[in-house]
Parts: C-alpha cells; structure tokens; sequence
C-alpha cells in the first residue's frame, strides 16, 4: 500500500510505520480466515451421526486462542498501546487480569447451575424431558416450514 | 547509560509531567475503555454463564445461514463479510492517525471518510441481519399445535426437534437467546453507531482545519482509540455469537 506523498515527505520511518500497520492487518485477516474454517469444521462434524464432542471442545479452545491473538494484535498495534511506556501499559492491562477471575468464577456458577438442574437438587423431583434430536436436519427452507401445517 | 536511564525513571514520578508519558485525553480515553470492556464482559459472561446452565442452547450455525439476495444455506458468510468491514475500517483509521501525526490534512480526510463508510456498512448489515432475524419465521410446535415464530426477544423458535406428525419439528428454545443476542450486538451496535457520529464530527472538523491550525491531531488519535475498540469487541461477540 503507498502511502500519499505530503508536503512533509515520506520518511523512511513512516514507511516501516505504514509496512506494520498492513502486517497487522494480513495477520488479522489470516487469523480470521482459520477460525472461519475451524468454524465451518464444527458444523460439518456435527453434521455427522456422531459428532466427536471432545473433538469439537478441542476446535473451540484453538477458535479462542486465535481471538486472543487478533485481540493482542489490535491492542498492541492498532491502539499503539505496544508503543507506550511500561507503566502505562500495566496501569490497563493489570486491572483486565480481573476478567480471568470472572470468566472462571461465572461459567463455573452456570456448570453449578446446569448440575442441579439435571439431578433431584434436595427439594424438587428430576424429571427428564421427552427425547429430543439436539442434531436437526439442515436448516430447510421457510417455504418448506410452511408445509408442516 | 544506566544512571540516565535511572534519572529519567525518578524524573517521571517527580511531577510537571505525565508519568505515563501521555496526554490527560488520551489516558482518561484508555481508563474509560477499559471500564467498557468491563460492561461487554459482564454481558459476555452472563451470557456464558445462561449457557453453561442450559442442557440445550441454539445452534448457531443453523440461525445464522443466510446471505442477501440468495436461498442457500450459508453458515457464518454473512457475519464473515461484516468482521471483514469492521476490520478492513479499522485499518483505514489507524492510517487516519498515521497522517494526522505527519499533519497531512487531505491523508487524514481520506482515511477518516473511507473509515465512516466502513462503520455505515456495517450498521447496514447489522440492520439487515436483525431485520432477517425477527421477521423471518420458522416452524415450532407449541403445546401440540404449529406455530410460526420469528427469533425475538421473547421467542426462540431454534428449541431441540421431536417428531410430530411424522415430522421432525422444533420446539420452543430458551428465551434468554433473543435477549442475549439483541442485546448484546444491540449495544455494540449502538457503539458502532456513536463511533460513526464522533467520526463525522472530527472529519468536519479536518475540513474545516481545527486541527491543523491547533498544531496537532490528537483528537483523531482518541477517536481512533474509541474505534479500534469497537472493533475489539466486535472480535469477542463473533467468537461468542457465531463460532462457539
């Protein structure tokens, strides 16, 4: 990409500068194009009669690290926040460690929660619900929805 | 060497200046977007935490299927091509910042015009995409009758399938989905929307050369904060919403 030329003219600084801001730039689209196909890999294992559960688990873990990846790329180069001073950089990113805390303590909570839903849970009766297909058939078309009735 | 490197440490804390070598603007700029971060992941992770109690939550890939202008069972096209614009506008405003530190007022008109165009698209597609959603009807079977239900804040027609009638129909999903979904990509939305406002308000401002008469295009770096903020967030809701 070339940078237009200005009354300032081009430094080789401003070259290199422009040259990272487009590296940032493939290595998102690249990192997107993977989870799109990862993504497009879950659906057709699920696709299947027997989905493998531990496999997809597995497919989602790398999908998050590649968000993690476009996350540190748009911080670190687009905000420039790699370029500021060391001090500046903690005083953000120690309180957004939080969010380990918060993530592991609410999704363990809603783990809790599915637990006692599935089982007597002291007072109430478990009662389990009619079979159910939890892998429909390919989305049909909203024309052939309307047959069903 | 080291002694310089020690003086300048203690010479950071000792007053006259930002010890974080930034501008008041731009430091209250990053506080007030790390508290905002906090907003969409107290939303984020309330979501997760619904889902993870749930035996049974929608499948995205079959909710999210559908391209304009054509019939065929596309799953996450269509969310593809809208992390496409907001990452491509992403770009084209931190080159906005890149001119305004050369002081190039035309790079930084051309950058920040083709970055509103980008914001717009995307609301464009959000529009689109809630539109299709809500109007859009789907088969359900509701206390032994068929009902038609399009995806709301109140109904969910994305449920488990059963047989009925020798068909295989869904059932009533749960709720929280709608609220989740809408909310969330509602509010992120809303960022976009008021992302797309402050943009315009700072290229009238180029045109009319504050900037450039002020000596400096920090306002542009700040709103260029803000910006590629959205665009963080964008990158959370598409892995939550549409990949997981």
């Amino acid at each position: 990409m070339s940078v237009e030329p200005t009354h300032l003219g081009t430094t080789p600084e401003d070259v290199a500068h422009v040259k990272r801001i487009w590296k940032a730039f493939w290595i998102l689209l690249v990192l997107t194009i993977l989870e799109l196909a990862l993504g497009l890999t879950i659906y057709f294992i699920d696709l299947g009669a027997n989905p493998n559960e531990s496999l997809v688990l597995i497919l989602k873990g790398v999908i998050i690290i590649f968000t993690l990846a476009k996350a540190f790329y748009i911080i670190s180069i687009f905000m420039h926040l790699g370029d500021e001073i060391r001090t500046m950089i903690m005083s953000v990113a120690l309180p957004a460690l939080l969010f380990i805390w918060f993530i592991i303590a609410f999704l363990a909570d809603g783990s809790s929660f599915r637990h006692l839903r599935n089982t007597d849970a002291g007072i109430r009766k478990y009662e389990p619900t009619p079979q159910q297909f939890h892998h429909p058939a390919p989305a049909p078309a909203e024309k052939g929805d309307k047959k069903l009735d | 060497m080291q002694t310089a490197i020690v003086k300048e440490k203690a010479k950071l804390w000792a007053g006259g200046r930002s010890p974080f070598n930034v501008s008041y603007g731009k430091l209250m700029m990053w506080y007030f977007l790390l508290s905002d971060s906090f907003t969409f992941g107290a939303f984020l992770i309330s979501y997760g935490t619904i889902r993870f109690s749930l035996n049974h939550w929608v499948d995205h890939n079959y909710v999210f299927n559908e391209f304009p202008g054509t019939e065929a069972n596309l799953p996450l096209a269509f969310v593809s091509l809208m992390t496409f614009i907001l990452i491509m506008s992403s770009v084209t405003m931190v080159l906005a910042v890149h001119e305004g530190h050369k002081m190039n007022q035309k790079g930084v008109i051309k950058w920040l015009s083709l970055t509103i165009l980008g914001g717009l698209a995307f609301l464009g597609c959000q529009a689109w995409e809630w539109t299709h959603l809500i109007t859009g009807e789907h088969a359900v079977l509701v206390n032994g009758v068929i009902e038609h239900w399009g995806t709301t804040v109140s109904h969910n027609p994305w449920g488990p399938d059963v047989m009925f009638n020798g068909q295989q129909v869904a059932t009533p999903g749960p709720v929280a989905f709608g609220g989740y979904f809408f909310g969330i990509t509602g509010f992120h939305g809303f960022h976009v929307f008021t992302g797309v406002v402050i943009n315009s308000i700072m290229l009238i401002k180029t045109i009319k050369g504050d900037f450039h008469k002020r000596g400096h295009y920090e306002m542009i770096e700040k709103t260029g904060l803000y910006w590629h903020f959205v665009d963080l967030v964008w990158v959370f809701v598409f892995l939550c919403f549409y990949l997981i």
